[in-house]
């Protein structure tokens, strides 16, 4: 970002905290950035002539006397296509000792699509992963978070994603990634020899935690030039919005305000939903897509965080380690998407709605039936054969090493249905068991227990 | 309210977000609408406090390139809208602006359109004659909108009697043409057009008489219309946390419910909701009218990322506009989602108004709030006998799923039907997730609505609700006995009590909302199928073990879900009915 000093120079800081400073101007407009000793700063209020200033960096070592320059322009990314295969930091500036990015200016965090010039989300969005592709099946211009204690390999997930997924363009945003995890991004996508296709903005955890704010307006700014202005298909990948949320509640804490639920702004909603939205399908083919992810403490999805999360996206993806088979598995009841409707048996082979919910349901038998193991009881022999669909259903479907088409993946739930269950417990429409049933015909009695033998 | 020639003129004289704080010499009111300019864009705002020489305004749109000195021009109006012919079928922002008629891609900060279509015209007719004596929302005539038959009435805002002077024949007028002159005893004129307006924070009360509710709305929902039934003119909310399926169980009400006129406020929710109303009901069918569901709807768009400030203005503007087609004698059925998105943006302006903060840091009025908004709803009798409704649901979005949050607290004060959404039920994929014993209506208390649900459904029916009831509780109560003594430590009749009411969910109360037959149930096939579920419920099995009554029973609830996949008596649905009373009678003890 380049912004040339034409204000005047402005000197007397009459408060100083962590985040922010003071100081006495009449020349500020609001959202504007200026330059306090050469730090970049937002005006993020005004009151007579106080203006208040968030200073990105932090406020260390700025003395009363600063140096501050107004630019008369709020935050902007110059977007062209020498954007691609780059990294930027929450400025918008190179990291990686490549030239600046030459092309046109736009002011970040633009204003939203009107929601009648947008299209029906109904385009398939493939992963490979069986707990994502077959129970919460994606769809391009959907949103929707990954939830995930920090202990799990959400980065990789993200990656494997990232690159599986048919995008035309991939929008990395780093907030507060470790060095490590942002030199894995970059490994990765280096050995798929993708790195073209990719855009990514970082902020790692050396870098102050204020710019963070920056990085997601940063990233669907480019996302949208490439989805609007070139109709390509875009994904962005957010990595990890609660530390974005957190950088939220450092700000409105030194600047006042009262805190709400878990220490957050009140205004966390309107601040998730404002980048969340960026989501989006257009009549002309070009969409947006958001992956995130949003770490738990403790797997807790009440923690305002996870909660205001997931009111805005379309779904949440659960990552829970499944000891059963010793994996991460994508959890099929706290996992949701919103937008599979639009595309499973539509998009997918009719049999997907209904096999996804018999499956689904029978693995939740399987979960009755183990507690009912816990807590020391017999288990009937459907409790056991659920528990045995369980665990090859965790393995060959749940489990986000699973890489396979999703047909593959109907096929292996009828399998699987066939070799443990009798049509009437699986509770699925005539036709479709017509078409698909894999076991005997026939009809199985109530009083027959030597049913289920084959 | 200043409403004299010269209103206020004010400069900026600071800012956080969008609360604007503003010095004008001249007087102003609170709640008075004023445009904010910043270089030739103008911001709408409202006063919402006065402290001395400070004026607090709320500004709808983003305020980033504000700057101190900047002119504000008061108008001496509240915040209106817009009603005449033409509203049904159109998508609102939150402040009636027709977003179908903004061309650019990206909302413009301070953009806006007309709300009704200026040019059009619409062929009246007279019902009013000269001479007749009228007053504020009496009928003069009517055009036909879409399918209805929209009143011309004398402005909402004409104070006192008139007598009419004059009314056009029957025939064709455009929008803005005077159709009738009006004159009042001091011998003061009023020109009536097809367009009038009101302010949006006050209830229109153009009626004789508001009732208790009686008559209910029928839905298609089982677990709405057989357990719980909404009244036409009634109150309703549904809480549920985050993926338990509020958002689905409205569009299938907005689809299906006995109403003539469906207003959708989607209050600070997602914009692919609003696309897949408008995507959708212009293809399905209003089922009591043949017609496209769309023609028949409005849409009050304020998505989450749309301006904070204007989510509250969408609410009233739904409601508003609800009360102007109630008028007309028309049932009006408005559907909030999500309260609570309303109720933030009342706690972030009040963060920034630096007011005490009340619970979860909300503002100590929202109780007040909400339960004013509520009473707007309501069953009226209007001046001239004819009767008009207005059903309001509305959904809340508890934080961290918790139903004692001050939203779900406020709203269980004001709304009369409550439709606990469950976590546990959508997890387990039980969908409509409505949990049935936590879920009640308090219509089933009046004695006018049992006497409606016995003349119109059956006399037995609110008998058969609180059975239905009663068996679902003994069901989890025996299913607690079950999970805690093992299945062998129970006597056989407890899993068969648990069975048949697990028989009841999975078939009367679980419904799948995407399957073409299953997802509108009408009551006659409701009452029928409750009826069968009952008598089953009645009936002894000779069965040996529990996993015999398991194994029995899922064979059941497998027939009767095939049974509501299938058109209602249909000859499929013959032969399945036959087939039910085969296995019945395999194991059923005379």
């Amino acid at each position: 970002m380049q912004y040339k000093a034409f204000q005047p120079i402005f000197s007397k800081i009459t408060r100083i905290n962590k985040a922010t400073c003071e100081l006495q101007s009449r020349r500020a407009s609001y959202d504007e950035l200026a330059i306090v000793n050469g730090r970049l700063a937002q005006v993020v209020k005004i009151m007579g002539d106080q203006v208040t200033l968030q200073v990105f960096s932090g406020t260390d070592g700025i003395p009363t006397n600063a140096e501050v320059v107004f630019t008369g322009k709020a935050p902007v990314l110059q977007v062209s296509d020498e954007l691609c295969g780059r990294f930027f930091n929450a400025y918008g500036d190179p990291i990686d000792n490549g030239p600046e990015v030459v092309g046109e200016e736009r002011v970040i965090g633009g204003p939203s699509v009107n929601p009648t010039k947008r299209k029906q989300p109904s385009e398939l969005l493939a992963t490979g992963i069986g707990g994502i592709d077959l129970n919460n099946t994606l769809v391009t211009g959907q949103k929707i978070p990954f939830f995930a204690d920090p202990e799990q390999p959400y980065n990789q997930i993200m990656a494997d994603v990232a690159l599986r997924a048919k995008a035309d363009r991939i929008i990395l945003g780093g907030i507060g990634l470790t060095n490590d995890d942002y030199l894995f991004y970059k490994n990765v996508f280096e050995n798929a020899g993708a790195l073209d296709r990719i855009v990514s903005f970082i902020n790692t955890t050396e870098d102050p935690s204020i710019e963070r704010l920056l990085i997601p307006d940063m990233a669907l700014t480019a996302a949208e030039y490439f989805a609007v202005d070139k109709n390509e298909k875009v994904l962005v990948l957010l990595t990890d919005l609660t530390l974005y949320c957190d950088a939220l509640s450092i700000v409105s804490n030194n600047m006042d305000q009262i805190a709400s639920k878990d220490n957050m702004p009140a205004s966390l909603y309107s601040d998730l939903a404002r980048h969340y939205e960026k989501a989006v399908q257009f009549p002309d083919g070009g969409s947006i897509t958001i992956i995130a992810v949003t770490t738990l403490s403790g797997g807790d999805i009440t923690h305002a965080i996870p909660d205001n999360t997931g009111y805005i996206t379309e779904g949440q993806l659960f990552l829970r380690r499944n000891t059963d088979i010793g994996a991460t598995v994508v959890d099929p009841f706290r996992s949701l998407s919103r937008l599979k409707q639009l595309v499973i048996g539509k998009k997918t082979r009719e049999d997907h709605p209904q096999v996804m919910n018999a499956s689904v349901r029978l693995y939740a038998d399987a979960m009755n039936a183990k507690t009912k193991l816990e807590n020391g009881f017999d288990l009937s022999d459907y409790d056991q054969r659920c528990l045995e669909f369980a665990k090859e259903y965790a393995k060959h479907l749940l489990s986000i090493d699973v890489n396979i088409e999703i047909e593959t993946m109907l096929d292996i739930c009828w399998d699987l249905f066939a070799k443990y269950f009798s049509i009437e417990e699986l509770s699925v429409k005539k036709e479709l068991i017509n078409t698909y049933w894999k076991g005997k015909k026939r009809e199985v009695k109530a009083d027959s227990k030597a049913d289920r033998s084959d | 309210m200043v409403d004299t020639a010269t209103h206020a003129v004010g400069k900026v004289r600071g800012m956080i977000s969008n609360l604007v704080i503003v010095r004008a010499e001249q007087p102003v009111a609170q709640n008075e609408i004023c445009y904010i300019h910043i270089g030739d864009e103008r911001l709408l705002g409202e006063v919402i406090k006065v402290e001395e020489q400070d004026i607090f305004v709320q500004c709808y749109e983003s305020t980033r390139g504000l700057k101190v000195g900047n002119t504000v021009e008061f108008t001496g109006q509240m915040l209106e809208v817009k009603l005449g012919p033409g509203m049904l079928s159109k998508t609102y922002d939150g402040l009636q602006n027709d977003l179908n008629k903004l061309d650019s891609l990206f909302l413009k900060r301070g953009q806006t359109s007309d709300a009704l279509d200026p040019g059009s015209s619409w062929h009246f007719t007279p019902t009013a004659k000269e001479g007749d004596s009228v007053q504020a929302g009496d009928w003069l005539g009517e055009v036909k909108e879409n399918s209805i038959t929209h009143r011309i009435m004398v402005p909402f805002k004409a104070v006192g009697r008139f007598t009419i002077k004059s009314i056009v024949a029957d025939g064709s007028y455009g929008l803005e043409d005077t159709i009738a002159t009006l004159i009042n005893p001091e011998g003061q004129e009023l020109t009536v057009t097809m367009v009038q307006y009101w302010p949006i924070k006050r209830a229109v009360k153009l009626y004789s008489e508001k009732v208790r509710p009686f008559s209910m709305l029928e839905t298609g929902i089982r677990t709405v219309d057989s357990l719980n039934p909404i009244m036409e003119g009634g109150t309703g909310f549904v809480p549920g946390p985050f993926g338990t399926g509020k958002t689905v169980l409205q569009h299938a009400i907005s689809k299906q419910a006995a109403a003539d006129v469906v207003i959708f406020a989607a209050c600070g929710e997602r914009a692919n909701e609003i696309v897949e109303v408008f995507t959708e009901f212009p293809k399905l069918e209003d089922p009591f009218t043949g017609r496209k569901l769309m023609e028949r709807t409005i849409i009050i768009a304020n998505t989450s990322n749309m301006p904070v400030a204007a989510r509250e203005a969408s609410v009233y503007t739904a409601m508003t506009i609800a009360e102007y087609y109630r008028t007309m004698g028309l049932r009006v059925l408005i559907l909030a989602d999500s309260t609570s998105r309303w109720a933030q943006a009342l706690r972030e302006m009040s963060n920034r108004l630096e007011e005490l903060p009340g619970p979860d840091a909300f503002p100590m009025d929202l109780t007040a709030v909400i339960a004013n908004f509520y009473s707007r709803a309501g069953y009226t009798y209007l001046r001239n006998g004819q009767t008009g409704s207005i059903t309001f649901l509305g959904t809340v979005s508890p934080s961290g799923g918790n139903l004692k949050e001050p939203v779900t607290e406020a709203t269980k004060k004001s709304a009369r039907c409550y439709y606990a959404l469950s976590q546990k039920r959508a997890d387990q994929k039980r969908y409509p997730a409505v949990d049935p014993v936590e879920s009640y209506s308090k219509y089933l208390e009046y004695p006018e609505v049992r006497s409606y649900l016995q003349e119109h459904v059956s006399m037995q029916w609110v008998d058969h609700i609180n059975q239905t009831k009663d068996i679902l509780i003994k069901g989890q109560e025996v299913r607690d006995q079950i999970n805690i003594l093992g299945d062998d430590g129970v006597p056989l009749d407890y899993h068969l009590l648990f069975w048949k009411a697990e028989l009841i969910d999975f078939v009367i109360l679980q419904q799948d909302a995407f399957d073409k037959i299953d997802a509108m149930t009408p009551i006659d096939r409701q009452r029928f199928m409750l009826e069968l579920l009952l008598d089953i419920y009645e009936m002894d099995f000779q069965l040996e073990t529990f996993e015999d009554v398991a194994n029995y029973f899922k064979r059941l609830i497998n027939q009767l879900k095939q049974l509501n996949y299938s058109p209602y008596a249909s000859p499929e649905f013959k032969t399945l009915l036959d087939e039910l009373k085969t296995i019945i009678d395999e194991k059923r003890i005379m």
